[in-house]
Parts: structure tokens; C-alpha cells; sequence
């Protein structure tokens, strides 16, 4: 349970980025997050308040995007999405694919700032 | 000046900070020849015992140091002083991993320019450090025979953000009636192609195998090999 560290750095990125754009209150951060990101979206959306509190984020909303796993087939050399984590196969001619295209992200993408 | 609420784009990993922080200290390891191997498991794996004895074993060949983290108390860096490699324990409070900044802050007044080796033991935990790159060139995830060998599949992103599975107790394995076969299918379903190393650091069995690995590993690599993604 590591989601409160990431709200709080999620928190402290979002009020260092509105800061630089001059602005004086966050209403909403978008994240795109992985699913092998290893952050839970529920625990993370539950922690947020929380950090929000006594920020310039307060009252702010957390808008999560999530991102399928998708992994590169050496044989099809293709990107082939994977609905669960296990196992990393070609959904398509099963062969097993260590090289991850997309769901590694905690990526905050954008803010709605007011000026 | 207009109060209306406009998108701005941003688009920076939300563990920005300590991705920079890693990268400083992944820098001036491989600066200085400094090999860093993280060891992750869950609690009772046998971190302590297996990096016990790594450290007296490579201790007169090679000049060798630990960090290891844990919530309270200071025994694990006691048990691992027996090896006369020095020692520091990372205390976390409540934490449940090891960020980059904590391993920066218990380097500080440590020259770690002359070791060979640098091990960082992390916090029992098979969720939470998955998501935190540590500046290390080998990120060991330990599971023993006695925790099922189903246990890839329930934690894969830590077993995914790892290059070297290292299956420990060995020597229990035939009590608990380990399955060495399905561990390893399930090992590979999660990240296909990591290496797999078995032993006891209770016996020794496997270890002499697995320290010709580690002292045969290709030094100040361009990249992080194995691991694709954010680490």
C-alpha cells in the first residue's frame, strides 16, 4: 500500500507544474496509469483527498485514464494488447513476450488550471 | 485576466523525482565501477541469510557493502555486520519500500568508490517496490520453496520489474514437496526469459553457482538490460 506516497508526489508535481504556468488553483489532474504500474487505481483515487489537503490541489479531482498492457511478439512483430498480467504470451501465436510496449505508466498528462 | 479554467498539458512521470534521483546515483555507481544488486522478496524469504552470506563469501575477494531497509529495528544490519562488510540499516518509519533518496541519504559520508559491490536490501514487500528504481544494475527477486510456486502469478508486476528470480531454502524443498517445474513456468509466464538461479544459503548448495553469476555480470552497461520500461 504505497498509494499515499504516490498521491502526495502526485500532489507535489501537479502544484510545482500549475506554479510554473502562474496559476493559482488546480481543479482537476489527469493520469494515465498503467496496469503494471504497480498503483492500485481505487487506493489511489481513495489516498488523493488526502493529499490534497492544505495544497493548492484542495478540493481538486483526480481523472485516471487507464492503460492496458500491451507487449511487443518477437514473432508476429507486432504490439499485442493483454487483457491480464499473466502470462506475458502473444494473445494471438502464444509466445512468451518480455518486452513491455505500454502499462508501466504514472504519468501525469494534464491540469485544468485557472490563470 | 479570466478566471476560466483552461487544459494544460504536462505529460512528466509522476515519480519524476526519484527517477532523477536514481539516475544521479546509477551514474556515479557505474562512474565508479560499483555494482548494485537490489534484492526484493516478501517478508521471511531469507534476504538477511542469503545476503549474509554473499557478503562473507565475495568479502575476501572483493570489496563488498550493504544498505538494508526495514521499517524498526536495527537487526538486520547486526546480522549482516557478522560478515565484517560495512553495514548501514535504512530505517523507513512506516514505509513500505525503499525510494532513491533514501539510499542517497544513508550514502552520504560513504565513499563507495572503491567497493565492487553494493547490496541494497529492500523492505519485505512484494507490492510496493516494484515501482521504485533504486540506481541498481540487478534487481534479485527471491522466492523460497516454502511460499508456493503460484506466487508469481499473484505479484507479477514485482517479478516483472525484476532481471533475476532467486529461488532460496533449497533445502526444504523436498518437506514442502516444492514443485521446481511449475515455479519456473510461472516465473517465465510473468517475465518471460529472466534467469532462475536455485540454492540454500543455509547448505551453500547454489551458491558458488550463483556468485560466479553475479561476478560474471557485464559491468557499467548502457542500459538497464532485461527490463524494458520505466526502469
Amino acid at each position: 500500500m504505497h498509494e499515499l506516497s504516490i498521491a502526495i508526489s502526485i500532489v507535489d508535481l501537479a502544484a510545482e507544474e500549475a506554479a510554473l504556468r502562474g496559476s493559482a488553483q488546480v481543479l482537476a489532474v489527469h493520469l494515465r496509469l498503467g496496469s503494471l504500474s504497480g498503483v492500485v487505481k481505487e487506493a489511489l483515487l481513495s489516498c488523493y483527498e488526502m493529499a490534497c489537503a492544505r495544497t493548492p490541489l484542495e478540493g481538486s479531482q483526480l481523472l485516471i485514464e487507464e492503460v492496458p498492457l500491451e507487449v511487443f511478439c518477437p514473432e508476429c512483430q507486432a504490439g499485442r494488447r493483454i487483457a491480464s498480467l499473466e502470462p506475458l504470451c502473444c494473445p494471438a501465436c502464444g509466445t512468451p513476450c518480455s518486452e513491455v510496449i505500454r502499462g508501466k505508466e504514472l504519468e501525469l498528462v494534464a491540469l485544468e488550471i485557472t490563470a | 485576466m479570466s478566471a476560466e479554467p483552461r487544459l494544460v498539458e504536462v505529460r512528466k512521470n509522476v515519480l519524476k523525482q526519484n527517477d532523477i534521483v536514481a539516475r544521479a546515483l546509477r551514474d556515479g555507481f557505474r562512474k565508479n565501477g560499483v555494482f548494485v544488486v537490489s534484492l526484493v522478496s516478501s517478508p521471511g524469504t531469507g534476504k538477511t541469510t542469503f545476503l549474509e552470506k554473499m557478503l562473507t563469501s565475495l568479502r575476501p575477494r572483493a570489496k563488498v557493502a550493504a544498505l538494508v531497509g526495514d521499517l524498526a529495528t536495527e537487526n538486520d544490519a547486526a546480522r549482516l555486520a557478522r560478515s565484517l562488510a560495512p553495514v548501514k540499516q535504512i530505517t523507513t518509519g512506516t514505509i513500505c519500500h525503499l525510494e532513491a533518496a533514501m539510499i542517497q541519504n544513508a550514502l552520504r559520508g560513504w565513499d563507495v568508490g572503491p567497493l565492487d559491490f553494493l547490496f541494497i536490501e529492500n523492505v519485505g514487500n512484494l507490492v510496493c517496490p516494484s515501482s521504485y528504481d533504486l540506481g541498481e544494475d540487478l534487481r534479485l527477486v527471491l522466492l523460497s520453496v516454502t511460499e508456493g510456486e503460484d506466487k508469481p502469478l499473484k505479484y507479477p508486476t514485482i517479478f516483472n520489474s525484476a532481471d533475476v528470480a532467486v529461488i532460496t531454502k533449497l533445502d526444504l524443498a523436498e518437506a514442502v514437496e516444492f514443485d521446481a517445474a511449475a515455479a519456473d513456468k510461472n516465473i517465465r509466464a510473468v517475465r518471460p526469459g529472466m534467469p532462475v538461479l536455485s540454492l540454500s544459503a543455509k547448505t551453500g548448495q547454489g551458491m558458488a553457482e550463483f556468485l560466479e553469476f553475479l561476478e560474471t555480470r557485464p559491468r557499467n552497461r548502457e542500459a538497464v538490460a532485461l527490463s524494458p520500461g520505466s526502469r
